[in-house]
């Protein structure tokens, strides 16, 4: 008898219930890909949230005699810009802004967008005709332009970057998460849910949510990377974050000059930029896998 | 003679096509119109007839998924069309329905022994109750609740989804359950697996069924009586022997002739059906089958037939049955 029951406890801990969340998390553990970019990752956001501390000299401090050293310079690793301030503690400060200008937006329009898209997709009628033409409104313009417009008319600064970039975004996840919605509305289990006698927030809560959320989680997490490149962009132009601070985009402006001076040290923030986006794509792209439980 | 556990009188849908800038109704797609039947407590009642000839709509309309236009439908006396939400709420523990996709029918997010118990905890069933419940259920439709309980739906084959299907359509205790295409998705052996498992629960639990199946052999082994519809329209009901002995309506005649038999006695020299069903959005003038039909006369274009008896068990919309002489065709 106790022997029966043991065997069937190591049955049942055999298809023992793992939660969707759960899953999803183991599968990410056994990407390679996934956790070489998860990694690297961690270290950009980890190097930036501890920037005070790993950051050798101030960010802002430079000195005329040091510009444009070299990297490898005794006591500048990465070398100066052409102000003489050290490039290490400017990378280093700098990933702060561009991740907080980069991620800000995408997760604004996370909540907003999936927020709108559900209800415009699970409403319908008028109600989503006037949130779908309000976003097409918006779309209408490319990426780029509108970021631009919209940063110009508000002016540079942080968080006018993050609002600008937020408009961006917005649009973009309200679309994705309509389509999603009306997609699983259409199914029958949304309608089995209706003829067991279930209200809408039970539906929504039970049946939609948990089906759209994943499409739209993993398109956000690909424009992670676009929103780091535009608010490095904006910055680039000036209508980001202001000199002196230190910002990925805006190094790349104030160095562009110096190229030919010394090609290594202004391309580091291209580099950083680079990385980190790249990183990000990839993370997205294991996520969406692991998020497809029956592949 | 018992009163009708579900009564159908005269349901119509229409669904408006709508187009252009302004979405104006251009058209109108008949997919049910007027629809009437009775179903006893007890029976199951057939509905068959080719694909996009409304069964469908005509089941999401019983269960008040969609809204019907006009007509009634009335459940134990009580009419369903007109109840008030929490009214409604109770009378879906009462019909439920089982669907035609295992695949779409089922959240892929939810594990099995979650989506039966899903139904009870809407209803208010604590849920320690609620998930013995589902698991002495799902042991009754063949699944073992301990090894399938707590898999999701895409571990399951397609005849375990069904099974998963119809215990969630089950678990309220319904009385009258609407099948819409049950095992159409299926292979033919776990076709009669669950087909029998369909007979047994229904002598189990004294269940009515309105079954719905485009598949005529299917229909005539479940079914006491029989409805068939075309475009919307029921063309001939009767019981299911004297419908499979003696098809009156040349329709039920082509679909009997076109369905595979196994019994080399049934074959019909008959030739199958021609053609496809015209466009339900603007039908034929009088009955809408003339133009496929090998016996179509001048009348049948003037006005639709009325159903007349043609025996106790057998009603047929024809003129080729209806009391005034006929001129030979």
């Amino acid at each position: 008898m106790a022997i029966s029951t043991a065997v069937l406890e190591a049955e049942m801990a055999a298809v023992t219930p793992m939660s969707y969340w759960r899953t999803v998390g183991w599968r990410l553990g056994r990407d390679p890909t996934t956790l070489v970019a998860g990694g690297v990752l961690a270290v950009i956001v980890l190097s930036a949230l501890l920037a005070p501390w790993l950051a050798p000299y101030d960010p802002a401090a430079g000195s005329i005699r040091l510009r444009l050293a070299p990297v490898g310079s005794p006591g500048h690793l990465l070398g100066t810009d052409e102000q003489g301030r050290d490039m290490l503690s400017r990378l280093l400060w700098g990933g702060r802004m561009t991740l907080i200008a980069g991620l800000t937006p995408v997760l604004v329009a996370f909540v907003v967008g999936s927020t709108l898209g559900v209800l415009a997709g699970y409403i319908g009628g008028l109600t989503n005709t006037l949130i779908m033409r309000t976003m097409d409104i918006f779309y209408a313009f490319p990426a780029v332009l509108l970021a631009i417009a919209i940063s110009g008319a508000l002016g540079p600064g942080l968080a006018n970057t993050v609002i600008a970039l937020s408009i961006v975004f917005v649009p973009r996840v309200v679309r994705v998460a309509e389509s999603a919605t009306v997609q699983v509305q259409g199914l029958e289990y949304i309608a089995a849910a209706r003829a067991s006698g279930a209200g809408v927030g039970a539906i929504v809560r039970h049946h939609l949510l948990a089906n759209v959320l994943g499409p739209i989680l993993v398109f956000s997490s690909t424009q992670v990377s676009l929103s780091i490149i535009l608010a490095a962009g904006l910055s680039f132009l000036g209508l980001g974050v202001t000199p002196p601070a230190a910002e990925w985009g805006l190094m790349l402006n104030t160095l562009r000059q110096s190229i030919y001076v010394n090609a290594l040290v202004p391309a580091l923030p291209g580099l950083a930029i680079f990385v980190t986006s790249m990183a990000f794509n990839l993370l997205s792209d294991g996520l969406r896998d692991a998020m497809d439980i029956r592949g | 003679m018992t009163p009708a556990l579900l009564e159908v009188r005269d349901l119509r849908k229409h669904f408006p096509l709508r187009g252009g800038v302004l979405q104006r109704t251009r058209a109108w797609v008949r997919a049910v119109d007027g629809v009437s039947f009775d179903v006893t407590p007890g029976e199951t009642l057939g509905i068959v007839g080719e694909s996009g000839c409304g069964k469908s709509t005509l089941a999401r309309l019983l269960l008040r998924l969609i809204e019907a236009d006009a007509g009634a439908v009335r459940f134990n006396g009580e009419d369903v069309l007109a109840a008030s939400p929490a009214r409604m709420k109770r009378l879906r523990r009462d019909m439920q329905l089982v669907f035609q996709d295992p695949y779409a029918s089922l959240n892929p997010r939810l594990t099995i022994e979650d989506i039966v118990t899903f139904s009870l905890l809407v209803h208010g069933t604590p849920r320690a109750e609620a998930a013995e419940r589902a698991r002495a259920l799902l042991g009754r439709v063949g699944l073992d609740a301990r090894l399938h309980g707590r898999r999701y739906a895409h571990e399951l084959s397609g005849g375990q989804r069904q099974r998963v299907n119809i215990a969630r359509a089950l678990v309220l205790d319904p009385r009258l359950l609407v099948l819409d295409e049950p095992v159409s998705a299926l292979d033919k052996s776990v076709q009669a697996q669950v087909l029998n498992l369909l007979q047994d629960l229904k002598a189990e639990r004294a269940l009515t069924y309105v079954f719905i199946s485009h598949d005529l052999n299917v229909i005539e082994y479940v079914s006491d009586r029989v409805l068939v519809m075309y475009l919307g329209e029921v063309v001939e009901t009767g019981t299911a022997e004297a419908l499979a002995e003696s098809p009156k309506h040349p329709y039920t005649q082509a679909l009997f002739a076109s369905a595979p038999s196994m019994d080399p006695e049934r074959r019909m020299e008959r030739l199958p059906i021609a053609g496809d069903p015209p466009n339900a959005i603007d039908p034929p003038s009088g009955c809408w089958f003339r133009t496929r039909c090998s016996f179509a006369m001048a009348r049948c274009a003037e006005t639709p037939p009325q159903s007349v008896p043609v025996s106790p068990e057998q009603m047929v919309a024809c003129y080729l049955y209806d009391a005034e002489p006929v001129p030979a065709a």
